[in-house]
């Protein structure tokens, strides 16, 4: 076991993912040389060669496209996007091509490709370097779609994603990467050295894509989020003392809806938060699922927190991220009603 | 296929890496003076050459030679050198205020002065540059006040947009500067289609697309030149290879193309390389691709060849990926130092007017500093309000984002 951050975790899910497999290939954006601008992919180039691990013109839809042409060819190709927000000029190959390769070709050909991508705010970043497009993913028939909350997760789901037969959106919460940032931006972050889930095995494991993962045991109200948020919940139930049961998501799709369904028939209270905007979100989803699954056991009606539906601003950053306080708000309204 | 050796793959790489010695011995660059002006309405096929080249007008003792010297009066100049000086005071005033946290994040301009100061003199009052965050000398040169830039830089209560955008992501219609985008490439083919629409309702203006060398790789680039080539659009098409993009070599984005420019000549689009760093060569190549587009004899493509002296960002630390000395080894000098000379050599400057120069335009630009900071800071004094978080989605606000607003409390 070793002390890793988020950064170093995902690293060494490519390292070891790289050693064991001479197919997995990794190139994006300013990854080679310099190892990315989260320096991510740091130190892969020079253990694996430039063929293996390189630098590539800034083109989203050429490196997403690139990686479905190796996928056919048998690569397992790792890539990043330097940021989510930078996605878009590949959405087409992601969403008309890489998602559907397997079904219109029967599986002659299949897609096999990991698009890895900071996502989310918290960095004053602006509108360009904030946004959370997963629900974007998740409306895609073929796409399989994971946000890791923590140091643990992201190298055994970053793993699993690389063996996964299927295309993967690996979202990576950039505020995430030094430290479990619970929304309390006015208090020093706590690094990922201190915590639990910063201690990683430094060879190979997996975490199946597709299990939900406890955070916090609780009667109350059942919390469903991911990413970050799932700090911020549990920030929120200790701060208003609601004993929340916090669901950390790990994977959207395969969501794992036992685990939310069990318990919410136990809490009878649902509230689903995260970062991205709130119309058409993923806790859109989630509170429909609820809904037509525990419509019996609801004693109160789903609740969902989420970002505001307005582009990220940069000055107004803490007045748009649902923080602590919004959350913990959430709770006591769906607790009263 | 046995007499085949097998396939490898080709990965460009710089000249060296940090612990190097800078090297530009590949960077050709041909005698100020030396490349010939062609009419506007020279067929692209019978310049095909000035894609390979560099257009220069300073030469090294800081003459202005050749076909495309002669156009700017001493003045002109002059005003031209002060834009140029102000850009840089401004720009390492606010690293400084970055660092200082009165802001997030800032992108200096340090050693392209000349590109983005000497292009707006090219333009008319009403032609429409969509810039990219390293053009801010058309905001500077065009008379723009350093005080409203740094109300959008410090996100403050007099921000003219509201706290919305990312530091020195300017807007200004009136002086002719496009919303810029933090999404890269994007407005090179919106830069099109203003052409475009000023062609379609007989107007005389015309457009500036911006691009790094970087960003070209992007498929909007391409869909900018098939669209200017096929409408001939009234546009300008402007490359500023400064040879980084962040930490990627311009080798990257280049490939085998030889030069950015060439990338026009299959598009049938008159491409000219020209020396970036060389402020009377800048404005005399914008001047001859204005007057095509206003001609309507259709784009043409510039590549400016220069050099990103300082890191790509504040969030950016280039001795990581290059030669810490590698600016200083780069042929084409500094921008500022030259015309200073040539204004010396010209007798219109002197040394000491220069000294002066720099402490009046340092006194402005911490006068203006000033007062955008009685106005705050990003963490500090008066700031944009929350409402203004949910104003501008639309042009009237759908119900349910008056309800969030009133959720927030606003
Ligand atoms: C679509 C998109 N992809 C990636 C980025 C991240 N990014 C910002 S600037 C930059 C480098 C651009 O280099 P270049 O075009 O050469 O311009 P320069 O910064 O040198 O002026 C990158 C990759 C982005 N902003 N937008
Ligand atoms: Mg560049």
């Amino acid at each position: 076991m070793a002390r890793m951050t988020m950064i170093e975790a995902v690293r060494s899910a490519m390292d070891v993912s790289m050693e064991r497999d001479d197919n997995v290939v990794v190139f994006g954006e300013d990854v080679g040389y310099f190892g990315g601008v989260f320096r991510c992919t740091q130190g892969l180039q020079a253990k694996y060669g430039k063929t293996r691990c390189f630098d590539t013109p800034i083109s989203e839809s050429g490196i997403v496209g690139t990686a479905i042409g190796m996928a056919a060819y048998g690569l397992k190709p790792c890539v990043e996007i330097q940021f989510a927000d930078y996605m878009y000029p590949a959405y087409d190959q992601i969403t008309q091509e890489a998602a559907r390769i397997r079904y219109r070709s029967n599986g002659d050909f299949t897609c096999p490709i990991v698009l890895r991508m900071p996502t989310g705010g918290g960095i004053f970043g602006g509108q360009t370097h904030s946004q959370s497009p997963e629900a974007l993913f998740t409306h895609v028939c073929g796409l399989k779609v994971v946000v890791p909350s923590n140091p643990y997760d992201a190298k055994g789901l970053l793993i699993a994603s690389i063996e996964d037969p299927d295309p993967v959106m690996f979202l990576e919460p950039k505020r995430l990467y030094n430290g479990p940032f619970d929304g309390h931006h006015d208090r020093p972050v706590i690094p990922w050295s201190k915590h639990d889930l910063g201690e990683v095995p430094e060879g190979h494991y997996t975490i199946p894509i597709g299990k939900a993962e406890v955070r916090r045991r609780g009667s109350a109200v059942t919390v469903v989020a991911y990413g970050t948020m799932v700090h911020v919940a549990l920030a929120a139930a200790e701060e208003t003392g609601i004993d929340a049961e916090v669901i950390d998501l790990r994977s959207l799709l395969p969501l794992d809806l036992d685990t939310i369904v069990k318990s919410v028939e136990k809490t009878g209270r649902c509230v689903v938060v995260h970062e991205a905007t709130l119309t058409s979100g993923f806790g859109g989803e989630v509170a429909a699922l609820v809904q037509e699954h525990c419509f019996y056991h609801l004693e109160a009606p789903v609740v969902r927190v989420a970002g505001w539906d307005t582009p990220y601003p940069h000055a107004q950053e803490w007045d748009y991220f649902p923080g602590p306080a919004r959350v913990g708000r959430a709770l006591v309204e769906v607790m009263e009603a | 296929m046995s007499d085949l050796d097998r396939l490898s793959l080709h990965v460009p790489e710089p000249a060296v890496r940090p612990g190097g010695e800078p090297d530009f011995s590949n960077v050709k660059i041909p005698k100020a003076g030396s490349v010939p002006r062609p009419e506007v309405d020279v067929a692209p096929e019978e310049i095909r050459d000035l894609a390979y080249s560099i257009i220069r007008v300073l030469n090294r003792d800081g003459e202005a030679v050749g076909p495309w010297a002669g156009l700017l009066s001493d003045d002109e100049l002059l005003a031209g050198l002060r834009h140029m000086m102000t850009l840089r005071a401004f720009d390492a005033r606010m690293l400084m205020a970055q660092r200082q946290g009165k802001t997030s994040f800032y992108m200096q301009h340090l050693g392209e002065e000349a590109v983005s100061c000497a292009f707006r003199k090219a333009l008319n009052k009403g032609d429409m540059n969509f810039p990219t965050y390293r053009q801010a000398g058309l905001l500077i040169a065009d008379g723009y006040p350093m005080v409203e830039m740094m109300n959008q830089i410090f996100s403050n209560e007099s921000d003219p947009l509201r706290g919305r955008q990312l530091p020195i992501m300017y807007s200004s219609k009136e002086h002719g500067f496009f919303t810029i985008s933090g999404n890269l490439a994007t407005q090179y083919v919106q830069a099109v289609g203003w052409a475009m629409a000023s062609a379609i309702k007989r107007d005389t203006k015309i457009a500036a697309a911006w691009i790094g060398d970087g960003s070209t790789a992007e498929s909007d680039f391409h869909s900018a030149l098939v669209f200017a080539s096929t409408y001939k659009a009234p546009v300008i098409l402007n490359i500023v290879n400064n040879q980084w993009a962040i930490s990627t070599f311009q080798g990257i984005a280049r490939g085998g193309s030889g030069t950015f420019a060439a990338r026009g000549l299959g598009f049938g689009i008159p491409a000219l390389r020209v020396d970036g760093n060389d402020y009377l060569a800048v404005y005399a190549v914008a001047k001859w691709a204005a007057e095509r587009a206003r001609r309507n004899l259709g784009p043409t493509l510039i590549e400016y060849v220069t050099y990103r002296v300082g890191a790509h960002s504040t969030s950016d630390d280039p001795s990581a990926y290059r030669p810490k000395t590698e600016s200083e080894a780069w042929p084409l000098g500094d921008p500022v130092l030259r015309l200073k000379k040539h204004l010396i050599l010209r007798g219109a400057w002197s040394e000491e007017r220069h000294a002066q120069a720099e402490a009046e335009i340092l006194d402005e630009v911490i006068q203006a500093q000033k007062q955008a900071e009685g106005h705050g800071t990003l963490h500090a004094g008066g700031k944009p309000s929350v409402r203004d978080i949910f104003e501008g989605v639309y042009a009237e606000m759908p119900p349910h984002i008056r309800r969030q607003r009133q959720k927030a409390g606003y």
